[in-house]
């Protein structure tokens, strides 16, 4: 955030006015996430501890993933963030186009049982440019007022209206959305991707989804999915199993998940290429990656710790609501972050058109 | 049947009256709300006192991004409203001294930010600014800004200046009064209201915009409107309804205090 | 205005503020303009390939065309604008990504490969005729793609496949919209300034207070107070149930859709129906309509032969104005359209922010402010026509 103060100095000159510009505090780091209850779960595990060892304010940005916007900035030179909350599919991409620094993994601190951070962390959860967090659902979830009767179940459910009527919340973004809209048209789990790699499987796909794009309420943010279900402007949505958790035990609402193929992806912190903070930025990855943040990460939303030595550290009642607890895990689908990160571009290109027409 | 048509008519006009006003009082009540929805709570319904609570207005008060919003956006606004009224009141008063083809041909310039979509330009100084380095910079906000800003105080300084008579300038430069003696006693007192009321338009302008500021701003230069976009957008929660109600009483007590200024000062005149 | 002498201090008082305006506010847009035809991004990123495929007549590739992206490639993979450069020929044709990621990763390993050995891709004379037409810095594809057209690769203009066809249907649901948001202003707005301007001053200071209240209120505070009261738990559907008018799942879907941008719209613009309206009935002599009715007229002929013509220029004025500033909305229809109330302008934030399409972007922007600025230069004259024939 060097690169802000001059730009600061340089308004207070033009406007004789501004003798008060926001602090250019020199030891500040700016984090992008995802807002809502998640950026709410990283404030108090892992912004507020490090600030109060380290002195670095942390200036929380909200953002709704995807590479458009760190894009724009590396592409005008104006880079205003330095660590960015990633899930795969973006990490992957935006290490291939020069968007992200590197991270050596020798460099992360053992867990706290001493086992080494690079035998510590599941696998897959360490990359050349990232280091993982957390590992969190795309599932459904309903208001349980919304159907007094029968209750959904399964992801066919989803597309029954007839059954059970009602407004259906849906992602402004294709991920999980057409792997389901398969699977309940009949598509074996393991087969997804393969299907929706020809042309005619992703025409399937939307044509599902055409069955239910009338009744669909589409939603940008997380924030905004928990809104919709929580002020029954929705009845059944695609969700994020943590927020959906989060209003049930924080503030008591009446919501249901559905674990039935929850698709499960991880979430990584990365550093944005040409920042000015690098040093900071590793020190903070460091810190907030450490066994003890990860596991209290727990305790605000229900997302599971990626390094081993963080589970004996989760109270029973917690693990029981993560995606990884064996209850709900036993017909869970691994998102396939490689496969989108070849099939995406065009396939947001399509996805975005058809909300249009 | 006259008398039922009479009473049909403002029976409309009562109606259309509430269309336009109502939405904004609603609000007021449900900022009140102790919980983090936008509805009413039981007990809010019943009117019962104890169901109120100033959970959101404390929230705003004491959240850091909110008051770096308001300080922005005080900010933005305290250059953008001199540097407008100046540029504006110049060009109202300079217009009429043109001949009739330079005048219509920068009528159109000066007007043209109130004809193209916001849209267009906040795409088109995005792309400008971008090479310069300008993106995410208070510079590039207050540009835009003063850009859409002037226009409208060119308008209210120019439609004063239609009610006023060219020949208390000549009367009083024949009196050997020097022009700018003359400027600051006779033309300036005469079209004060316009540039008044231009200001104040200036100021709404840039402290209500939101489009510039989606395209330009970073983390630092966040503005209440950007603070309220994503509060409606991203994290509903009722601190917008606080932050709302504050605008519509705010605005309220400015058209009130304009509307009695004017009263008197009319009042005032007449009784000369 | 009345009549003043031309003078030097004219010029110097207006400049300052035209060159503001031309600097700050038309060397922007004109740079939009621009960027709608002038599309450097790859011709900068494949230099060589460019230059040989320049004056390339369109058959038979020639080693020299293979051996300039071979180095274009390596190039860009030693900068780091591999990622960028797939990205960008993705969008001219699917698949080109894939090729050009593991084409570059075959030259980082294998600089001096060549490229049909890496894929036969490669071979296809029709993806040499994308690369000669997308190496060229100007194009006129994006403004194309706007219209829902598109050239295939031998040149010859076709209509987007289906799946891509959104942005016709989308100008002609803006243009409806306003038309529609332009009419019930009218019905609204016309008897609404009549009765400001029939009543008497007290009467009269409180209707122009209601319509000045939300016009100085922020547009975000007035799309909020229409969610709370439109939203399915919202005043309006809660009012209705306790009224036991609907039922519990008769709610009524009244916003985040285009109902909801429509009422939205009508609240933020009947404030600039009323007010022209209002100036030009204020200023009517109240004489001819009173000769009228003591010459027996009946009200209402009184009032459709004499009244409406006479306000014809402020309902002109009124509707023009919202009609374009209906055009190009953003910020309504982005917080309570939903998905079936979007408008052009948030394709054009969509394609700006998120897919970063910025040449489409620019193309889309051109087309909408064409549109814009012929209804702006056409329709007074139109109107002073009309008004000169009653």
């Amino acid at each position: 955030m060097l690169v802000a103060c001059p730009k600061v100095s340089s308004a207070a000159l033009l406007g004789l006015l501004i003798t008060y510009g926001p602090a250019c505090a020199a030891d500040a780091l700016t984090i992008a996430s995802f807002g809502g209850q998640y950026t709410a779960s990283q404030k108090k595990s892992q912004y507020e501890p490090f600030t109060a060892s380290t002195g670095v304010t942390i200036k929380s940005v909200d953002y709704n993933g995807g590479l458009a916007e760190l894009t724009a900035q590396v592409r005008s030179g104006m880079v205003g963030w330095d660590v960015v909350d990633v899930e795969l599919q973006d990490l992957d991409r935006g290490c291939a186009d020069g968007l992200f620094e590197k991270i050596d993994p020798a460099q992360l601190p053992t867990g706290s049982d001493g086992v080494a951070a690079i035998a510590d962390f599941v696998a897959g959860s360490l990359h050349d440019c990232g280091v993982g967090t957390v590992i969190w659902s795309n599932v459904l979830a309903f208001s349980d007022p919304a159907f007094p009767g029968a209750k959904p179940s399964r992801i066919e459910d989803f597309f029954d209206l007839e059954r059970f009527p009602g407004r259906r919340g849906l992602p402004k973004r294709p991920h999980a959305i057409l792997e389901w809209a398969l699977m309940a048209d009949g598509v074996a789990p393991s087969e997804v991707y393969r299907v929706l790699a020809a042309p005619e499987g992703l025409d399937r796909a939307f044509a599902k989804l055409d069955t239910v794009k009338d009744h669909a309420v589409f939603w940008e943010t997380g924030a905004q999915m928990i809104q919709l279900l929580a002020d029954g402007e929705v009845a059944l949505s695609a969700a994020y199993n943590g927020r959906v958790q989060s209003a049930i035990s924080d503030d008591a609402k009446p919501l249901k998940i559905i674990w039935d193929r929850q698709i499960w992806n991880a979430d990584y912190y990365a550093v944005v290429a040409g920042t000015g903070a690098k040093g900071r930025a590793l020190d903070f990855i460091r810190f907030a990656t450490d066994t003890v943040p990860l596991a209290e990460q727990t305790k605000y939303i229900a997302y599971g710790p990626v390094r081993r030595s963080s589970q004996p550290l989760i109270a029973p009642a917690i693990a029981a609501t993560l995606p990884t607890a064996p209850a709900n895990f036993n017909n869970a689908l691994a998102f396939d972050a490689a496969w989108w990160t070849a099939h995406g571009d065009a396939i947001n290109e399509r996805y975005a058109a058809w909300l249009v027409q | 049947m006259n008398r039922l048509a009479r009473f049909g008519f403002y029976l409309l006009c009562g109606l259309i009256a509430a269309f336009l006003v109502l939405p904004l009082l609603v609000i007021v009540p449900l900022s009140f709300n102790p919980e983090p929805y936008f509805s009413f709570t039981p007990a809010m319904l019943q009117l019962d006192p104890a169901g109120l609570s100033l959970r959101w207005y404390r929230e705003i008060a004491e959240s850091a991004q909110w008051r770096l919003a308001l300080r922005n956006s005080l900010s933005i606004a305290a250059v953008v409203t001199p540097l407008a009224t100046l540029l504006g009141t110049m060009a109202a008063l300079g217009l009429r001294r043109l001949p009739t083809r330079p005048r219509k041909m920068f009528a159109v310039i000066i007007a043209s930010p109130l004809v193209v979509p916001v849209i267009l330009f906040a795409t088109g100084i995005y792309f400008f600014l971008a090479p310069l380095g300008l993106t995410q910079s208070f510079t590039g906000i207050i540009l835009a800004h003063t850009a859409l800003a002037a226009p409208y105080v060119v308008v209210t300084v120019g439609s004063t200046l239609t009610t006023f008579d060219e020949r208390l300038l000549r009367a009083a430069s024949i009196l050997g009064s020097p022009p700018l003696s003359a400027f600051f006693k006779v033309t300036l007192p005469l079209v004060a209201p316009g540039i008044a009321s231009g200001a104040l338009f200036a100021f709404v302008t840039s402290f209500d915009e939101a489009v510039i500021a989606l395209f330009l701003a970073g983390y630092d230069q966040r503005t209440i409107p950007l603070q309220m976009w994503s509060g409606v957008r991203d994290q509903l929660s009722p601190a917008v309804l606080a932050a709302a109600t504050l605008m519509v009483l705010l605005v309220t007590i400015v058209m009130l205090t304009t509307m009695l200024i004017a009263r008197s000062a009319r009042s005032a005149g007449a009784g000369r | 205005m009345n009549a003043v002498s031309p003078s030097r201090a004219g010029w110097a008082l207006v400049l300052p503020l035209v060159a503001f305006i031309v600097i700050a506010f038309l060397a922007p847009i004109a740079t939009m303009l621009l960027r709608s035809v002038h599309d450097p991004e790859i011709a900068d990123l494949m230099p060589r390939t460019r230059q040989a495929l320049a004056q390339w007549d369109g058959t038979g590739v020639r080693q020299v065309a293979f051996e300039a992206v071979s180095a274009d490639l390596r190039e860009a993979s030693a900068t780091n604008q591999i990622g960028r450069l797939a990205q960008r020929l993705n969008r001219e044709r699917n698949g080109l990504r894939v090729l050009i990621d593991v084409t570059a990763r075959h030259l980082e390993r294998e600089p001096d490969t060549k490229l049909s050995r890496i894929d036969p891709g490669w071979s296809d004379p029709a993806l040499w005729q994308i690369l000669a037409r997308v190496t060229s810095p100007w194009t006129g594809r994006h403004l194309l793609n706007a219209l829902d057209l598109t050239v295939t690769p031998d040149g010859i203009l076709v209509r987007q496949e289906e799946a891509r066809r959104l942005y016709v249907d989308l100008f002609l649901r803006t243009a409806w919209v306003a038309a529609l948001v332009t009419l019930i202003c009218a019905l609204l707005g016309y008897p609404y300034a009549y009765a400001m301007a029939a009543a008497g001053p007290s009467l009269g200071a409180l209707l122009l207070f209601l319509v000045l209240l939300p016009f100085w209120t922020s547009l975000l505070v007035r799309a909020t107070a229409w969610i709370v009261l439109l939203q399915r738990r919202g005043v309006i559907n809660e009012g209705l149930l306790a009224m036991g008018l609907i039922g519990e799942t008769g709610r009524l879907d009244l916003i985040y859709n285009m109902t909801g941008t429509i009422i939205v719209m009508v609240h933020v613009l009947l404030p600039f129906f009323v007010l022209p309206l209002y100036s030009v009935m204020a200023g009517l002599p109240t004489s001819y309509v009173r000769a009228s009715a003591s010459l027996g007229a009946h009200p209402l002929r009184t009032f459709a032969r004499v009244y409406l013509p006479l306000t014809y220029p402020g309902v002109a004025a009124g509707g023009l104005l919202v009609f374009i500033l209906s055009l190009g909305y953003y910020v309504t229809p982005a917080l309570v359209g939903g998905r079936t109330g979007q408008l052009i302008s948030n394709q054009i934030a969509f394609h700006m922010q998120r897919s970063l399409n910025w040449g489409l972007a620019a193309a889309l922007g051109t087309l909408l402010l064409l549109a814009v600025l012929l209804l702006a230069l056409t329709l007074p004259r139109l109107a002073e026509r009309g008004g000169l024939r009653t």
